[in-house]
């Protein structure tokens, strides 16, 4: 389902932020992918979506080589997967329900089936309640689950999360991860970047460790 | 198909959200372009009804013919049969002196100067009507008949139409680079008023973006955008030339009274209506296009 093969990527005028990674993901697998902060596990997880293209190497999701997508590809692959930002991108303007609107308005779906979805997923994440409120009067916990909303309203197969837990307590974290977990239970693939693996995972779950760019594990 | 409607109304419905969420500089935006495209709008409403009027006017051009003062009544006749014969002469009307000066006496107030003259000052004449109104025929006409003996003069009455014509089409030009121009101002203003909506929506842009829209996705709702505020600019156009003509026609009608005229103005036609409308919309769409187009690619190489 994800799989990368002696992927390289060097920023501009900058150091290795991944050297010669290669590992594979099954469909429906639960990968946590740990390291210390400026590892690389951001940009492994850009990689998938494209966000960023490998400076060698093949990246494979859904056996597209994402590296050589075009650019009218690009938009179509990323509607298949469901992103967590680290910096949760959530738009400030607009209601909780119009956030997680968002993505099936630009799949173009039909407006009362939309907004069952959206309830849907925002049940799930347990903001069904908060819907009409504007996201800035939400906490940095709803707010990271208002992103998860975003993320699994278009029902991808492939769920990738940047440090979703990055700013909480340990209670909320778990949480959250439970939250993650009870999507794995579905059959969603499921790709989880933190720093704090070893408190979050559990001991069934597979672990991709970097270090300074290089996969240890 | 559901898709495609679905994001079509989308877009739309967004871009008329942002239209009415900023109402103060849409409206001004609005009423820029409209005044923008009132002026050639306008002029080539001028031009059309100077037009109507000369053409109301000269109908189709004819021939004064004024016979020498001492022609005698065979010559007349002679000359009447040999108008007869002519292949280009299509009628022709005899006005004796008499019956001129009878006209003259009745129709422009100088009775009293008309009865103190001691004899008939006018010529007998001609008035006749050409089969072809094309400008060279005539000249020809003109030429020919002016050599028959006992012929005075010929006059042309189709050369002040000419005139007329040849000012209409200086006209025609001028409001053509008028609308030339303009159409580039128009062009500006929603190139740049897209521009501020995107700075200011670049996080939207770029949210989209990363949760996999398209670029068409992101660019048509600013697309909508220009085309509706391109499209009202023509509307304000149009009302702004009715206003106009409103405002004008009392006393144009006093005017064209004092020269024994029915004329007032009249509007652009709908079919000319419609080519402002589609127009205006074309070129907003135009000037959101090279916008988003230009902004996108700038956000692209970020």
């Amino acid at each position: 389902m994800i799989s990368f093969s002696n992927v390289s990527k060097r920023y501009p005028n900058s150091y290795d932020a991944l050297t010669k990674v290669s590992f594979t993901i099954d469909s429906g697998e639960m990968v946590f992918v740990t390291g210390h902060s400026g590892a690389g596990k951001s940009t492994l997880l850009k990689l998938i979506g494209a966000i960023e293209r490998p400076t060698s190497g093949s990246v494979i999701v859904n056996g597209q080589n994402v590296g050589a997508l075009k650019g009218g590809a690009i938009p179509i692959l990323r509607r298949n997967l469901g992103l967590v930002f680290q910096d949760h991108k959530i738009l400030f303007d607009r209601s909780v329900f119009d956030n997680v609107l968002l993505p099936l308005q630009i799949c173009g779906f039909d407006p009362k089936e939309a907004s069952g979805r959206v309830r849907a997923a925002l049940d799930k994440v347990g903001l069904l309640s908060k819907e009409k409120v504007k996201p800035i009067t939400l906490s940095g916990g709803e707010q990271q689950r208002l992103c998860i909303a975003r993320a699994v309203v278009n029902r991808p197969s492939i769920l990738i999360a940047d440090e979703p837990t990055g700013n909480l307590d340990s209670d909320y974290a778990h949480e959250i991860i439970d939250m993650f977990r009870s999507f794995h239970q579905v059959g969603v693939t499921v790709l989880i970047a933190t720093h704090d693996a070893a408190r979050l995972g559990g001991s069934q779950d597979r672990i991709l460790a970097l270090d300074h760019g290089a996969l240890t594990v | 198909m559901r898709v495609w409607l679905s994001h079509h109304s989308y877009a739309l419905l967004l871009a008329l959200k942002r239209l009415s969420g900023n109402p103060f500089p849409s409206l001004l935006s609005i009423i820029v372009i409209g005044i923008a495209l009132s002026l050639p709008a306008g002029g080539y409403m001028l031009l059309g009804n100077l037009q109507s009027l000369s053409g109301h006017i000269s109908g189709s051009p004819q021939l004064s013919l004024f016979l020498a003062m001492d022609s005698k009544p065979t010559d007349v006749s002679q000359i009447g049969s040999r108008l007869k014969q002519h292949p280009l002469v299509s009628s022709f009307k005899f006005i004796p002196k008499d019956h001129a000066l009878e006209q003259l006496k009745q129709g422009s107030g100088l009775a009293d100067v008309v009865d103190s003259l001691s004899q008939n000052p006018l010529p007998d004449a001609f008035v006749i009507n050409a089969k072809n109104t094309d400008p060279i025929v005539l000249d020809r006409l003109h030429g020919e008949i002016q050599k028959w003996p006992k012929i005075d003069h010929v006059q042309l009455d189709s050369s002040w139409a000419k005139r007329l014509d040849s000012l209409l089409t200086l006209g025609r030009l001028a409001v053509l680079m008028l609308a030339i121009l303009l159409s580039f101002a128009l062009v500006a203003v929603t190139f740049n008023t897209i521009r501020l909506q995107i700075l200011t929506r670049l996080d939207e842009i770029e949210v989209s973006k990363l949760i996999g829209a398209s670029n068409g996705f992101i660019r048509r709702p600013f697309l909508y955008f220009g085309a509706i505020q391109g499209m009202t600019g023509g509307i304000i156009a149009w009302l702004i030339i009715a206003l106009g003509i409103y405002l004008s026609n009392n006393a144009l009608a006093d005017l064209a009274a004092l020269y024994a005229l029915d004329f007032r103005l009249q509007h652009l036609s709908s079919r000319d209506c419609m080519s402002l409308l589609l127009f205006s919309t074309w070129l907003g769409w135009m000037g959101a296009w090279l916008s988003v187009t230009s902004q996108l690619s700038q956000i692209e190489t970020q």
